[in-house]
């Protein structure tokens, strides 16, 4: 009868989805319904973008049993979720807020764990003349002149937390900034999306020297200003506190922690990304906040 | 534009080789989304000829207010079932935000206005006379509704397409209440979204065109089997 036969072809559909969701999981070497515990970690786009998390992600897993969920969250976001016990991890560059995260009971302790710098990017033919300046005085130039458009972030993470202190440094209320002109953009974007629309605009930006460096060939941007102590970028682990937030899996996140932090893995982080790029992405710094 | 002609090269690279993490992607996507809609329906058909047959107060409001959400924004839809299963929510004890199965609740969610909706005007289409010989001839009620839906069965089964159309092409929704975790909430519209964002625009088309066949091997599955 029809009506059987369509019913008999939508059960035949979906045992064949599920047939080939459990060929694809054997062969990417996992069980479809695994019983490992989850550790959740909510981390900043710049260290998922770059390929670090993917490369780390199979060690821990299978040198604790654990299966990780790494979600890609601007910073905001990440904070957020933490708070509500969504996630039980965080890896994170945004020192101020991860301070005041801390402070408020949120987070355990804060432990960098890897660091690199921020730069700002722009056209080769630097428009508005910033090239080598310091940042507070290239941001400055930006402003007086508008001779250039630069791209921010526009979402709340760490990159954007460390431009909102470059401004501040150089004497701007930033509110004042983001009203400026045309040629302030806001992307509301992660790190590479933000790259590429800086590229197609010829516009300047802020970035870590990780995202760029990773998506260097498909940009048409190269570094206009990257020294100045303000341009330390500093990526810690944190760990949600159990006693503030119920249900987070505190001492899988402590197994993180120290996986992190230990002298093989910080060598392999301090090593990712040499033999491809021949520059350190990130440089290791177990536990101890990096001087200048 | 040279990119989709080289999306539709690795188009034919991923299926060829069979590349285990389109592979379980793709297996995921249809698990999830056709899980979706057959519950869905399962629940909204025998929902939509309560509504279609009887009479009650309020039932036009209800009528439009279903037809008012065939347009919600997936990311809303996203971020009520967010909220509604993150464990600072009311559901947060079930653990169940960031997996496949909350997708499979969200997309239900999502695509029940769509089912319930058409499945009342796919009734509607039906000629009044049927019904009424049927009653006419002693038929119960079960048996009258049966003999309706065998009427509209054309148009029930558009309505389900449509509404499984939805459920595997939207990403509001899956990424936010998924995650977009790889290897276990991972979908083709999520894994599209992120390449693009990454700036793998080939991978990204490669994906699309992937889910644009499964599609289309559904539609002709299931027109042939109507056509019988």
């Amino acid at each position: 009868m029809k009506r059987n036969k369509i019913f008999f072809t939508l059960i035949g559909l979906l045992l064949i989805s599920l047939l080939a969701s459990v060929v694809g999981c054997a062969a990417q070497g996992s069980e479809p319904l695994p019983p490992q515990p989850r550790l959740r970690v909510a981390t900043t786009t710049s260290l998922y973008d770059t390929g670090l998390w993917g490369y780390l992600e199979p060690m821990f897993e299978k040198k604790y049993n654990v299966a990780l969920d790494i979600l890609s969250l601007g910073s905001g976001a990440a904070f957020q979720y933490a708070q509500r016990g969504d996630v039980d991890v965080l890896t994170i560059h945004d020192k101020p807020n991860e301070l005041k995260f801390v402070a408020d009971g949120y987070g355990v302790e804060r432990v960098p764990f890897a660091y690199n710098y921020f730069l700002i990017v722009g056209p080769a033919a630097d428009p508005a003349g910033i090239k080598r300046l310091s940042p507070e005085d290239a941001f400055k130039k930006l402003f007086e002149t508008g001779a250039g458009s630069f791209v921010s972030r526009g979402d709340n993470s760490g990159t954007q937390s460390k431009e909102k202190a470059i401004w501040k440094n150089a004497g701007f209320d930033y509110a004042t900034v983001e009203k400026a002109g045309a040629w302030y953009i806001e992307s509301g974007q992660g790190m590479g999306p933000t790259l590429q629309m800086a590229s197609q605009k010829q516009a300047y930006t802020l970035t870590d020297m990780g995202t760029y460096l990773s998506y260097k060939s498909k940009l048409e941007l190269v570094p206009i200003v990257y020294k100045g102590s303000i341009l330390l970028n500093v990526y810690s682990v944190i760990a949600v506190n159990p006693q503030t937030v119920k249900g987070v899996k505190i001492d899988l996140t402590n197994n993180l922690i120290s996986f992190l932090t230990s002298p093989e893995i910080q060598k392999l982080i301090g090593n990712y990304g040499v033999k491809e790029y021949g520059l350190q992405l990130f440089t290791p710094c177990a536990g101890a906040e990096p001087t200048q | 534009m040279p990119e989709i002609w080289q999306g539709l090269i690795k188009a034919i690279e991923l299926i060829v080789t069979l590349d285990p993490e389109v592979m379980s992607i793709a297996g995921r996507s249809l698990t999830i989304s056709v899980t979706a809609t057959l519950l869905a329906a399962v629940i909204c058909l025998p929902l939509g000829s309560l509504i279609h047959f009887n009479r009650f107060i309020g039932k036009r409001t209800l009528i439009n207010l279903i037809q008012t959400f065939y347009s919600i924004p997936t990311v809303i839809v996203g971020l009520f079932v967010f909220l509604l299963f993150s464990r600072a929510g009311p559901l947060g004890g079930l653990n169940l935000l960031f997996t496949p199965a909350v997708m499979i609740i969200g997309q239900m969610i999502l695509i029940a206005p769509i089912l319930l909706g058409l499945t009342v005007s796919a009734f509607s289409g039906v000629d009044k006379a049927i019904p009424d010989t049927a009653r006419s001839l002693g038929a119960s009620d079960f048996q009258t509704v049966a003999v309706v839906l065998k009427e509209a069965r054309f148009a029930v089964i558009a309505a389900i397409l449509l509404a499984f159309g939805r459920a595997i092409s939207e990403v509001g929704l899956a990424l936010m209440v998924g995650g977009n975790i790889r290897g276990f909430t991972r979908v083709f519209t999520t894994a599209i979204s992120l390449e693009t964002s990454k700036g793998d625009i080939e991978l990204s088309i490669a994906l699309g065109i992937i889910l644009i066949l499964i599609a289309l091997i559904i539609n002709i599955v299931l027109n042939r089997l109507q056509q019988r």
